[in-house]
Protein backbone atom coordinates (compact mmCIF):
# COMPACT_ATOMS: atom_id res chain seq x y z
CA UNK A 1 0.00 0.00 0.00
CA UNK A 2 1.59 3.43 -0.70
CA UNK A 3 1.84 5.99 1.51
CA UNK A 4 -0.99 8.27 2.18
CA UNK A 5 0.67 11.50 2.90
CA UNK A 6 4.29 11.69 0.90
CA UNK A 7 6.69 14.30 2.02
CA UNK A 8 9.87 14.68 0.08
CA UNK A 9 13.09 17.03 0.39
CA UNK A 10 11.16 19.57 2.20
CA UNK A 11 13.19 22.69 3.12
CA UNK A 12 13.09 26.10 4.18
CA UNK A 13 15.02 28.34 5.05
CA UNK A 14 13.57 31.81 7.28
CA UNK A 15 15.55 35.29 7.39
CA UNK A 16 16.85 33.75 3.97
CA UNK A 17 20.19 35.75 2.74
CA UNK A 18 20.53 37.79 6.24
CA UNK A 19 22.86 36.92 9.08
CA UNK A 20 20.20 35.15 10.97
CA UNK A 21 19.44 32.69 8.26
CA UNK A 22 18.08 29.58 9.83
CA UNK A 23 17.94 26.32 8.22
CA UNK A 24 14.32 25.21 9.89
CA UNK A 25 13.61 21.97 7.45
CA UNK A 26 16.23 20.59 5.71
CA UNK A 27 15.60 18.29 3.33
CA UNK A 28 13.06 16.71 5.20
CA UNK A 29 11.71 13.21 3.44
CA UNK A 30 8.64 10.98 5.30
CA UNK A 31 5.97 9.31 4.02
CA UNK A 32 3.05 8.52 6.35
CA UNK A 33 0.14 5.78 6.24
CA UNK A 34 -3.24 5.74 6.55
CA UNK A 35 -4.03 5.83 9.84
CA UNK A 36 -0.75 6.73 11.62
CA UNK A 37 -0.79 7.88 14.86
CA UNK A 38 2.72 9.76 14.74
CA UNK A 39 4.47 11.44 17.98
CA UNK A 40 7.47 14.15 17.54
CA UNK A 41 9.81 14.94 19.70
CA UNK A 42 13.04 17.00 19.18
CA UNK A 43 14.62 20.27 21.21
CA UNK A 44 13.73 23.51 20.66
CA UNK A 45 14.37 24.71 17.35
CA UNK A 46 14.47 21.58 15.84
CA UNK A 47 11.68 22.33 13.29
CA UNK A 48 8.70 20.54 14.48
CA UNK A 49 6.18 23.41 14.72
CA UNK A 50 7.57 24.64 11.05
CA UNK A 51 7.09 20.85 9.55
CA UNK A 52 3.38 21.11 10.96
CA UNK A 53 2.83 24.76 9.51
CA UNK A 54 4.80 23.61 6.53
CA UNK A 55 2.11 20.86 6.05
CA UNK A 56 -0.71 23.37 6.72
CA UNK A 57 0.31 25.45 4.06
CA UNK A 58 1.50 28.49 6.28
CA UNK A 59 4.45 29.42 4.05
CA UNK A 60 5.47 28.28 0.23
CA UNK A 61 8.42 25.54 1.03
CA UNK A 62 11.88 26.37 -0.54
CA UNK A 63 12.00 23.12 -2.32
CA UNK A 64 10.53 19.67 -1.99
CA UNK A 65 7.15 18.49 -2.28
CA UNK A 66 4.05 17.17 -0.23
CA UNK A 67 1.24 15.14 -2.04
CA UNK A 68 -1.85 14.07 0.31
CA UNK A 69 -3.85 11.02 -1.39
CA UNK A 70 -1.82 11.35 -4.37
CA UNK A 71 -2.48 14.88 -5.18
CA UNK A 72 0.33 17.23 -4.83
CA UNK A 73 -0.78 20.01 -2.54
CA UNK A 74 2.74 21.51 -2.68
CA UNK A 75 1.58 24.89 -4.13
CA UNK A 76 -2.24 24.95 -2.42
CA UNK A 77 -2.53 27.82 -0.33
CA UNK A 78 -3.53 27.13 3.58
CA UNK A 79 -7.05 27.76 3.27
CA UNK A 80 -6.86 24.89 0.63
CA UNK A 81 -5.58 22.63 2.54
CA UNK A 82 -8.07 23.27 5.39
CA UNK A 83 -10.04 21.37 3.06
CA UNK A 84 -8.38 18.01 4.37
CA UNK A 85 -6.17 19.26 7.46
CA UNK A 86 -7.69 19.83 11.29
CA UNK A 87 -5.70 21.91 13.36
CA UNK A 88 -5.31 22.70 17.29
CA UNK A 89 -2.83 25.29 18.46
CA UNK A 90 -0.51 25.27 21.69
CA UNK A 91 -2.44 28.36 22.27
CA UNK A 92 -5.81 27.72 23.20
CA UNK A 93 -7.14 31.23 21.96
CA UNK A 94 -5.46 30.57 18.74
CA UNK A 95 -7.93 27.36 17.76
CA UNK A 96 -11.50 29.58 18.43
CA UNK A 97 -13.21 32.69 17.77
CA UNK A 98 -13.65 34.56 20.94
CA UNK A 99 -16.87 37.03 19.70
CA UNK A 100 -18.31 33.78 18.28
CA UNK A 101 -20.52 31.89 20.45
CA UNK A 102 -19.75 28.06 20.85
CA UNK A 103 -22.40 27.16 18.55
CA UNK A 104 -21.32 29.45 15.93
CA UNK A 105 -17.76 28.48 16.34
CA UNK A 106 -19.36 25.05 15.61
CA UNK A 107 -21.14 25.79 12.80
CA UNK A 108 -18.00 27.72 10.97
CA UNK A 109 -16.24 23.70 11.80
CA UNK A 110 -19.32 21.77 10.38
CA UNK A 111 -18.72 24.03 6.76
CA UNK A 112 -14.84 23.31 6.77
CA UNK A 113 -13.18 23.15 3.65
CA UNK A 114 -16.97 23.62 2.28
CA UNK A 115 -18.83 26.35 0.42
CA UNK A 116 -20.79 28.55 2.32
CA UNK A 117 -23.61 30.01 1.16
CA UNK A 118 -26.70 32.32 2.78
CA UNK A 119 -28.44 30.25 4.01
CA UNK A 120 -28.22 30.51 7.97
CA UNK A 121 -25.36 29.88 9.74
CA UNK A 122 -26.36 28.30 12.97
CA UNK A 123 -29.72 25.86 12.13
CA UNK A 124 -31.92 24.44 14.75
CA UNK A 125 -31.34 21.10 13.40
CA UNK A 126 -27.17 21.88 14.30
CA UNK A 127 -27.93 22.92 17.83
CA UNK A 128 -29.12 18.97 18.65
CA UNK A 129 -26.27 17.69 16.72
CA UNK A 130 -23.64 20.25 19.07
CA UNK A 131 -25.50 19.38 21.88
CA UNK A 132 -25.11 16.34 21.35
CA UNK A 133 -20.86 16.24 20.38
CA UNK A 134 -20.54 19.04 23.07
CA UNK A 135 -21.86 16.33 25.80
CA UNK A 136 -19.68 13.54 24.90
CA UNK A 137 -16.61 16.58 26.26
CA UNK A 138 -17.81 16.05 30.20
CA UNK A 139 -17.66 19.61 30.71
CA UNK A 140 -21.50 20.89 30.90
CA UNK A 141 -21.24 23.19 27.54
CA UNK A 142 -24.02 21.60 25.82
CA UNK A 143 -25.92 24.13 27.76
CA UNK A 144 -24.11 26.94 26.84
CA UNK A 145 -24.36 26.70 23.73
CA UNK A 146 -25.40 30.73 23.23
CA UNK A 147 -22.07 31.88 25.22
CA UNK A 148 -19.22 33.39 23.76
CA UNK A 149 -16.55 31.30 23.51
CA UNK A 150 -14.27 34.25 25.13
CA UNK A 151 -15.56 33.27 28.41
CA UNK A 152 -14.39 30.00 28.47
CA UNK A 153 -11.13 28.76 30.34
CA UNK A 154 -8.20 27.50 27.83
CA UNK A 155 -8.92 23.96 28.68
CA UNK A 156 -12.66 24.39 27.27
CA UNK A 157 -11.49 26.11 24.49
CA UNK A 158 -8.54 23.80 23.63
CA UNK A 159 -11.51 20.94 24.24
CA UNK A 160 -13.67 22.86 21.91
CA UNK A 161 -11.15 23.13 19.35
CA UNK A 162 -10.36 19.35 19.42
CA UNK A 163 -14.07 19.04 18.51
CA UNK A 164 -14.05 21.64 15.85
CA UNK A 165 -10.60 19.80 14.30
CA UNK A 166 -12.33 16.70 13.77
CA UNK A 167 -16.26 17.59 12.95
CA UNK A 168 -15.60 16.98 9.26
CA UNK A 169 -13.34 14.47 9.06
CA UNK A 170 -10.09 15.36 8.37
CA UNK A 171 -7.52 13.20 6.17
CA UNK A 172 -4.96 14.56 8.44
CA UNK A 173 -4.71 16.20 12.35
CA UNK A 174 -1.87 18.46 13.36
CA UNK A 175 -1.94 18.56 17.00
CA UNK A 176 0.90 21.35 17.91
CA UNK A 177 2.03 20.82 21.84
CA UNK A 178 -1.69 21.20 22.08
CA UNK A 179 -1.56 20.68 25.79
CA UNK A 180 1.80 22.50 26.92
CA UNK A 181 -0.31 25.85 27.63
CA UNK A 182 -2.77 24.04 30.00
CA UNK A 183 -2.28 23.23 33.99
CA UNK A 184 -1.71 19.13 34.25
CA UNK A 185 -5.14 18.13 35.26
CA UNK A 186 -6.60 20.02 31.92
CA UNK A 187 -4.07 18.81 30.00
CA UNK A 188 -4.86 14.74 30.95
CA UNK A 189 -8.41 15.62 29.70
CA UNK A 190 -7.54 17.01 26.71
CA UNK A 191 -5.39 13.88 25.89
CA UNK A 192 -7.82 11.63 26.99
CA UNK A 193 -10.04 13.35 24.56
CA UNK A 194 -7.35 13.22 21.79
CA UNK A 195 -6.83 9.24 22.03
CA UNK A 196 -10.70 8.83 21.97
CA UNK A 197 -10.91 11.17 19.49
CA UNK A 198 -8.14 9.71 17.17
CA UNK A 199 -8.69 6.33 17.58
CA UNK A 200 -12.37 6.42 17.39
CA UNK A 201 -12.43 7.83 13.89
CA UNK A 202 -8.50 6.30 13.20
CA UNK A 203 -7.38 9.77 12.28
CA UNK A 204 -4.16 10.28 10.59
CA UNK A 205 -2.18 12.11 12.91
CA UNK A 206 0.36 14.12 13.76
CA UNK A 207 1.86 15.48 17.94
CA UNK A 208 4.76 17.36 18.45
CA UNK A 209 5.13 17.36 22.46
CA UNK A 210 8.03 17.74 24.77
CA UNK A 211 6.63 15.11 27.14
CA UNK A 212 8.87 12.10 26.77
CA UNK A 213 6.28 9.88 28.30
CA UNK A 214 3.26 11.06 26.33
CA UNK A 215 5.48 10.90 23.08
CA UNK A 216 6.01 6.81 23.80
CA UNK A 217 2.91 5.80 25.29
CA UNK A 218 0.28 7.47 22.43
CA UNK A 219 0.25 7.13 18.95
CA UNK A 220 2.08 4.11 17.07
CA UNK A 221 4.75 5.73 15.51
CA UNK A 222 7.52 8.12 16.84
CA UNK A 223 9.84 10.61 15.30
CA UNK A 224 12.44 12.64 16.62
CA UNK A 225 13.52 15.55 14.99
CA UNK A 226 16.82 17.31 14.76
CA UNK A 227 18.05 20.64 12.52
CA UNK A 228 14.99 20.75 10.67
CA UNK A 229 15.03 16.25 9.65
CA UNK A 230 14.14 13.45 11.33
CA UNK A 231 16.57 11.25 12.82
CA UNK A 232 14.48 8.60 14.76
CA UNK A 233 11.61 7.03 13.02
CA UNK A 234 10.30 4.25 15.47
CA UNK A 235 7.47 2.18 15.30
CA UNK A 236 5.31 -0.65 16.98
CA UNK A 237 6.65 -3.12 19.37
CA UNK A 238 9.78 -1.34 19.16
CA UNK A 239 8.30 1.81 20.22
CA UNK A 240 6.10 0.15 23.11
CA UNK A 241 9.53 -0.68 24.24
CA UNK A 242 11.06 2.25 24.25
CA UNK A 243 11.78 4.32 27.70
CA UNK A 244 12.52 7.76 28.90
CA UNK A 245 15.94 7.03 29.49
CA UNK A 246 16.76 5.40 26.04
CA UNK A 247 15.50 8.66 24.62
CA UNK A 248 17.07 11.27 26.82
CA UNK A 249 20.35 8.81 26.04
CA UNK A 250 19.83 10.06 22.22
CA UNK A 251 18.69 13.44 22.75
CA UNK A 252 22.31 14.00 24.62
CA UNK A 253 24.25 12.47 21.96
CA UNK A 254 22.64 14.99 19.70
CA UNK A 255 23.44 17.85 22.13
CA UNK A 256 26.84 16.29 22.08
CA UNK A 257 27.27 16.47 18.33
CA UNK A 258 26.10 19.78 18.49
CA UNK A 259 28.72 20.66 21.30
CA UNK A 260 31.07 19.23 18.88
CA UNK A 261 30.32 21.28 15.62
CA UNK A 262 29.96 24.56 18.47
CA UNK A 263 33.86 23.77 18.86
CA UNK A 264 35.15 22.81 15.71
CA UNK A 265 32.97 26.10 14.73
CA UNK A 266 35.50 28.55 17.21
CA UNK A 267 38.62 26.61 16.56
CA UNK B 1 -33.18 72.92 21.10
CA UNK B 2 -36.30 73.47 18.89
CA UNK B 3 -38.32 70.60 17.43
CA UNK B 4 -37.18 72.03 14.24
CA UNK B 5 -33.62 71.61 15.07
CA UNK B 6 -34.01 68.12 16.41
CA UNK B 7 -35.79 66.70 12.79
CA UNK B 8 -32.95 68.42 11.28
CA UNK B 9 -30.24 66.03 13.89
CA UNK B 10 -32.29 63.25 12.77
CA UNK B 11 -32.06 63.50 9.23
CA UNK B 12 -28.14 64.17 9.54
CA UNK B 13 -28.52 61.24 11.66
CA UNK B 14 -30.22 58.76 9.69
CA UNK B 15 -28.49 60.62 6.29
CA UNK B 16 -25.02 59.19 7.93
CA UNK B 17 -26.57 56.29 9.48
CA UNK B 18 -25.54 54.05 6.48
CA UNK B 19 -21.64 55.94 6.87
CA UNK B 20 -21.83 54.66 9.94
CA UNK B 21 -23.04 51.02 9.60
CA UNK B 22 -19.77 50.86 7.42
CA UNK B 23 -17.26 52.65 9.71
CA UNK B 24 -18.86 49.71 12.17
CA UNK B 25 -18.47 46.77 10.09
CA UNK B 26 -14.71 48.03 9.17
CA UNK B 27 -13.27 48.86 12.56
CA UNK B 28 -15.27 46.47 14.58
CA UNK B 29 -16.35 43.48 12.67
CA UNK B 30 -13.44 43.43 10.30
CA UNK B 31 -10.78 44.63 12.77
CA UNK B 32 -9.43 47.18 9.53
CA UNK B 33 -9.11 50.86 10.68
CA UNK B 34 -10.28 52.18 7.11
CA UNK B 35 -10.25 56.13 6.25
CA UNK B 36 -11.39 55.10 2.52
CA UNK B 37 -14.63 56.42 4.10
CA UNK B 38 -13.33 60.03 4.02
CA UNK B 39 -13.05 59.81 0.19
CA UNK B 40 -15.91 56.92 -0.53
CA UNK B 41 -18.72 59.27 0.68
CA UNK B 42 -18.03 62.28 -1.41
CA UNK B 43 -17.59 59.68 -4.61
CA UNK B 44 -21.18 58.55 -3.99
CA UNK B 45 -22.33 61.56 -3.75
CA UNK B 46 -20.59 62.72 -7.48
CA UNK B 47 -21.79 59.92 -9.35
CA UNK B 48 -25.24 60.11 -8.10
CA UNK B 49 -25.13 64.01 -8.52
CA UNK B 50 -23.85 63.15 -12.42
CA UNK B 51 -26.19 60.56 -12.66
CA UNK B 52 -29.46 62.62 -12.22
CA UNK B 53 -27.68 65.57 -14.13
CA UNK B 54 -27.54 62.67 -16.50
CA UNK B 55 -31.26 62.24 -16.76
CA UNK B 56 -30.81 59.11 -14.66
CA UNK B 57 -33.91 58.54 -12.17
CA UNK B 58 -32.73 59.99 -8.72
CA UNK B 59 -32.99 56.03 -6.85
CA UNK B 60 -31.27 54.23 -10.34
CA UNK B 61 -28.32 57.05 -8.73
CA UNK B 62 -27.88 55.83 -5.59
CA UNK B 63 -27.60 52.55 -6.88
CA UNK B 64 -24.71 53.67 -9.31
CA UNK B 65 -23.29 55.35 -6.67
CA UNK B 66 -23.61 52.20 -4.28
CA UNK B 67 -21.42 50.52 -6.86
CA UNK B 68 -18.98 52.41 -6.92
CA UNK B 69 -18.23 52.63 -3.14
CA UNK B 70 -18.26 49.17 -3.57
CA UNK B 71 -15.68 49.16 -6.47
CA UNK B 72 -13.49 51.71 -4.15
CA UNK B 73 -13.67 49.79 -1.07
CA UNK B 74 -12.72 46.21 -3.08
CA UNK B 75 -9.09 48.83 -4.33
CA UNK B 76 -8.21 49.37 -0.65
CA UNK B 77 -8.72 45.77 0.06
CA UNK B 78 -6.71 44.60 -2.91
CA UNK B 79 -4.04 47.26 -1.83
CA UNK B 80 -4.06 45.42 1.99
CA UNK B 81 -4.22 41.96 1.11
CA UNK B 82 -2.50 41.14 -2.18
CA UNK B 83 -0.21 43.67 -2.40
CA UNK B 84 0.44 43.56 1.52
CA UNK B 85 0.47 47.29 2.22
CA UNK B 86 -0.62 48.77 5.76
CA UNK B 87 -4.31 48.36 6.04
CA UNK B 88 -4.44 52.18 7.08
CA UNK B 89 -1.90 53.53 4.42
CA UNK B 90 -3.92 51.31 1.56
CA UNK B 91 -6.98 53.06 2.62
CA UNK B 92 -5.06 56.62 2.95
CA UNK B 93 -3.69 56.16 -0.01
CA UNK B 94 -7.25 54.59 -2.47
CA UNK B 95 -8.98 58.06 0.28
CA UNK B 96 -6.48 60.66 -1.70
CA UNK B 97 -6.36 58.75 -5.14
CA UNK B 98 -10.70 59.41 -5.02
CA UNK B 99 -10.17 63.01 -4.31
CA UNK B 100 -8.93 63.24 -8.11
CA UNK B 101 -11.01 60.46 -9.53
CA UNK B 102 -14.00 62.34 -7.82
CA UNK B 103 -13.31 65.49 -9.65
CA UNK B 104 -12.83 63.68 -12.85
CA UNK B 105 -16.02 62.28 -12.06
CA UNK B 106 -17.87 65.50 -11.47
CA UNK B 107 -15.49 67.73 -13.80
CA UNK B 108 -15.32 70.77 -11.48
CA UNK B 109 -15.77 70.91 -7.78
CA UNK B 110 -18.94 70.67 -7.20
CA UNK B 111 -21.99 69.91 -8.84
CA UNK B 112 -25.94 70.95 -7.93
CA UNK B 113 -28.63 69.11 -8.67
CA UNK B 114 -31.07 72.53 -8.03
CA UNK B 115 -34.43 71.50 -10.26
CA UNK B 116 -33.69 68.20 -10.29
CA UNK B 117 -35.87 65.62 -9.10
CA UNK B 118 -34.48 63.54 -5.81
CA UNK B 119 -35.56 60.41 -3.76
CA UNK B 120 -36.43 63.58 -0.92
CA UNK B 121 -38.37 64.79 -3.56
CA UNK B 122 -39.93 62.27 -4.80
CA UNK B 123 -40.98 61.26 -1.30
CA UNK B 124 -42.31 64.45 0.68
CA UNK B 125 -44.53 64.40 -2.80
CA UNK B 126 -45.65 60.63 -2.02
CA UNK B 127 -46.03 61.18 1.65
CA UNK B 128 -47.88 64.89 1.58
CA UNK B 129 -46.01 65.62 4.33
CA UNK B 130 -43.87 69.14 5.33
CA UNK B 131 -40.39 68.21 3.92
CA UNK B 132 -38.53 68.60 6.76
CA UNK B 133 -40.80 65.51 8.34
CA UNK B 134 -40.87 63.36 5.27
CA UNK B 135 -36.53 63.70 5.01
CA UNK B 136 -36.28 62.08 8.35
CA UNK B 137 -38.69 59.26 7.80
CA UNK B 138 -37.39 58.14 4.66
CA UNK B 139 -33.94 57.98 5.80
CA UNK B 140 -34.39 56.74 8.59
CA UNK B 141 -36.68 54.00 6.87
CA UNK B 142 -33.61 52.97 4.54
CA UNK B 143 -31.22 53.18 7.62
CA UNK B 144 -33.44 50.31 9.62
CA UNK B 145 -33.80 48.63 6.02
CA UNK B 146 -29.83 48.36 5.76
CA UNK B 147 -29.41 47.32 9.38
CA UNK B 148 -31.74 44.69 9.09
CA UNK B 149 -30.16 43.28 5.91
CA UNK B 150 -26.51 44.16 7.43
CA UNK B 151 -27.84 42.04 10.90
CA UNK B 152 -29.30 39.54 8.70
CA UNK B 153 -26.29 38.82 6.57
CA UNK B 154 -23.83 38.79 9.46
CA UNK B 155 -25.77 35.71 10.57
CA UNK B 156 -25.21 34.12 7.59
CA UNK B 157 -22.41 31.22 6.50
CA UNK B 158 -20.72 33.63 4.88
CA UNK B 159 -21.35 36.81 7.30
CA UNK B 160 -20.61 34.00 10.22
CA UNK B 161 -17.02 34.10 7.87
CA UNK B 162 -16.81 37.72 8.10
CA UNK B 163 -17.22 37.83 11.30
CA UNK B 164 -14.43 35.79 12.08
CA UNK B 165 -12.15 37.07 9.73
CA UNK B 166 -11.81 40.05 12.04
CA UNK B 167 -11.62 38.16 15.10
CA UNK B 168 -9.25 35.60 14.48
CA UNK B 169 -7.89 35.09 11.39
CA UNK B 170 -5.69 31.88 11.85
CA UNK B 171 -8.91 30.27 12.95
CA UNK B 172 -10.80 30.82 10.19
CA UNK B 173 -8.21 29.85 7.75
CA UNK B 174 -7.45 26.65 9.35
CA UNK B 175 -12.00 25.97 8.45
CA UNK B 176 -10.83 26.97 4.88
CA UNK B 177 -11.89 30.59 4.51
CA UNK B 178 -9.76 32.99 2.20
CA UNK B 179 -9.53 35.58 4.63
CA UNK B 180 -8.79 37.64 1.50
CA UNK B 181 -11.52 37.50 -0.33
CA UNK B 182 -13.24 38.39 2.75
CA UNK B 183 -11.30 41.63 3.42
CA UNK B 184 -11.49 42.34 -0.05
CA UNK B 185 -15.09 41.89 0.08
CA UNK B 186 -15.73 43.55 3.61
CA UNK B 187 -14.27 46.70 2.85
CA UNK B 188 -16.24 46.84 -0.53
CA UNK B 189 -19.41 46.34 1.04
CA UNK B 190 -18.41 48.74 4.12
CA UNK B 191 -17.95 51.45 1.16
CA UNK B 192 -21.09 50.85 -0.55
CA UNK B 193 -22.68 51.80 2.82
CA UNK B 194 -20.41 54.60 2.68
CA UNK B 195 -21.25 56.40 -0.78
CA UNK B 196 -25.25 55.40 -0.53
CA UNK B 197 -24.74 57.36 2.18
CA UNK B 198 -22.85 59.92 0.48
CA UNK B 199 -25.79 59.54 -2.46
CA UNK B 200 -28.31 60.68 -0.18
CA UNK B 201 -26.74 63.17 1.79
CA UNK B 202 -25.87 65.23 -1.79
CA UNK B 203 -29.58 64.80 -2.84
CA UNK B 204 -30.93 66.21 0.61
CA UNK B 205 -28.63 68.88 0.13
CA UNK B 206 -28.90 69.59 -3.14
CA UNK B 207 -25.43 69.74 -4.20
CA UNK B 208 -21.90 67.42 -4.22
CA UNK B 209 -18.95 68.37 -3.51
CA UNK B 210 -15.73 67.30 -3.70
CA UNK B 211 -14.40 68.45 -0.33
CA UNK B 212 -18.02 66.77 1.33
CA UNK B 213 -15.91 63.51 3.08
CA UNK B 214 -13.48 65.60 5.23
CA UNK B 215 -13.61 64.32 8.49
CA UNK B 216 -15.90 61.83 7.77
CA UNK B 217 -14.74 59.06 9.19
CA UNK B 218 -14.00 61.19 13.02
CA UNK B 219 -17.82 61.63 12.62
CA UNK B 220 -18.20 57.87 12.08
CA UNK B 221 -16.05 56.65 14.70
CA UNK B 222 -17.20 59.08 17.16
CA UNK B 223 -20.87 57.89 16.55
CA UNK B 224 -20.07 54.43 16.76
CA UNK B 225 -18.21 55.01 19.93
CA UNK B 226 -20.81 57.35 21.65
CA UNK B 227 -23.20 54.59 20.50
CA UNK B 228 -21.44 51.84 21.94
CA UNK B 229 -21.11 53.16 24.92
CA UNK B 230 -24.57 54.90 25.24
CA UNK B 231 -26.34 51.89 24.33
CA UNK B 232 -24.15 49.06 24.66
CA UNK B 233 -22.39 46.45 22.07
CA UNK B 234 -23.17 42.90 24.02
CA UNK B 235 -24.44 41.41 20.87
CA UNK B 236 -24.56 41.87 16.68
CA UNK B 237 -28.19 42.99 16.69
CA UNK B 238 -27.39 45.37 20.08
CA UNK B 239 -24.46 47.02 18.58
CA UNK B 240 -25.83 47.66 14.97
CA UNK B 241 -28.86 49.67 16.63
CA UNK B 242 -26.74 51.11 19.28
CA UNK B 243 -24.51 52.82 16.18
CA UNK B 244 -27.21 54.11 14.04
CA UNK B 245 -28.89 55.73 17.25
CA UNK B 246 -25.60 56.75 18.43
CA UNK B 247 -25.26 58.63 14.62
CA UNK B 248 -28.41 60.31 15.47
CA UNK B 249 -27.10 61.18 18.80
CA UNK B 250 -23.87 62.71 17.83
CA UNK B 251 -25.64 64.59 15.27
CA UNK B 252 -27.99 66.06 18.53
CA UNK B 253 -24.80 67.04 20.28
CA UNK B 254 -23.29 68.72 17.71
CA UNK B 255 -26.82 70.58 16.90
CA UNK B 256 -26.87 71.36 20.78
CA UNK B 257 -23.76 72.26 21.13
CA UNK B 258 -23.99 74.90 18.23
CA UNK B 259 -26.69 76.48 19.86
CA UNK B 260 -24.58 76.89 23.32
CA UNK B 261 -23.60 80.75 24.07
CA UNK B 262 -21.47 81.32 26.92
CA UNK B 263 -21.63 85.57 27.55
CA UNK B 264 -20.01 87.02 24.27
CA UNK B 265 -18.73 83.65 23.21
CA UNK B 266 -21.17 81.63 21.08
CA UNK B 267 -19.75 78.37 19.16
CA UNK B 268 -19.54 78.52 15.25
CA UNK B 269 -19.35 75.93 13.07
CA UNK B 270 -15.69 76.25 12.47
CA UNK B 271 -15.26 74.73 16.41
CA UNK B 272 -17.51 71.39 15.11
CA UNK B 273 -13.83 69.46 14.62
CA UNK B 274 -12.92 70.57 18.15
CA UNK B 275 -16.19 69.71 19.62
CA UNK B 276 -16.15 66.39 17.75
CA UNK B 277 -12.68 65.43 19.12
CA UNK B 278 -14.56 66.69 22.89
CA UNK B 279 -17.11 64.08 22.13
CA UNK B 280 -15.19 61.12 21.48
CA UNK B 281 -12.83 61.50 24.45
CA UNK B 282 -15.47 61.77 26.89
CA UNK B 283 -17.37 58.64 24.94
CA UNK B 284 -14.12 56.70 25.18
CA UNK B 285 -13.34 57.31 29.25
CA UNK B 286 -16.87 57.65 30.23
CA UNK B 287 -16.66 53.77 31.18
CA UNK B 288 -13.76 53.72 33.17
CA UNK B 289 -14.45 57.40 34.69
CA UNK B 290 -17.85 55.88 36.28
CA UNK B 291 -16.60 52.74 36.87
CA UNK B 292 -13.66 54.73 39.18
CA UNK B 293 -16.37 57.02 40.56
CA UNK B 294 -18.48 53.94 41.61
CA UNK B 295 -16.00 52.31 43.33
CA UNK B 296 -14.86 55.24 45.28
CA UNK B 297 -17.98 55.20 46.56
CA UNK B 298 -17.97 51.92 47.96
CA UNK B 299 -14.94 52.31 49.65
CA UNK B 300 -15.41 55.48 51.38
Amino acid sequence: MSAQIAIAGMTKAFNKGGVNEVLALNGLTLNIDEGDFITIIGSNGAGKSTFLNALAGCFPLDSGTISMDGEDVTGWAEHRRAAKIGRVFQDPLLGTCAGATIEQNLALAKKRGMRRGLGLGVKSKDRVFFSEKLAMLGLGLEERLKTATGLLSGGQRQALTMLMATMVRPRLLLLDEHTAALDPKTAQMILELTERLVVEQRLTTLMVTHNMQQAISMGNRLLMFHRGTVVMDIRGEEKKALTVEELLQRFTELRGEEGLSDRMLLC
Amino acid sequence: MTLYAFYGALEQGFAFGLMVLGVYLTFRILDFPDLTVDGSLPLGAAVSAVAITNGYSPIMAIVMATCAGFIAGMVTGFLNTKLKILHLLASILTMISLYSVNLRIMGRPNLTLLGKDTVVDQFTALVGLPQYMATPILFGIICVGCAALLIWFLHTEVGMAVLATGDNPQMITSQGINTHTVIIFGVGLSNALVACSGALVAQNQGAADVNMGVGTIIAGLASVIIGETVFGDRSIVRAIVAVLLGSVLYRVAIALALGLKLGAFSVTPSDLNLITAVLVVIALTAPTMKKKFLSKGATA
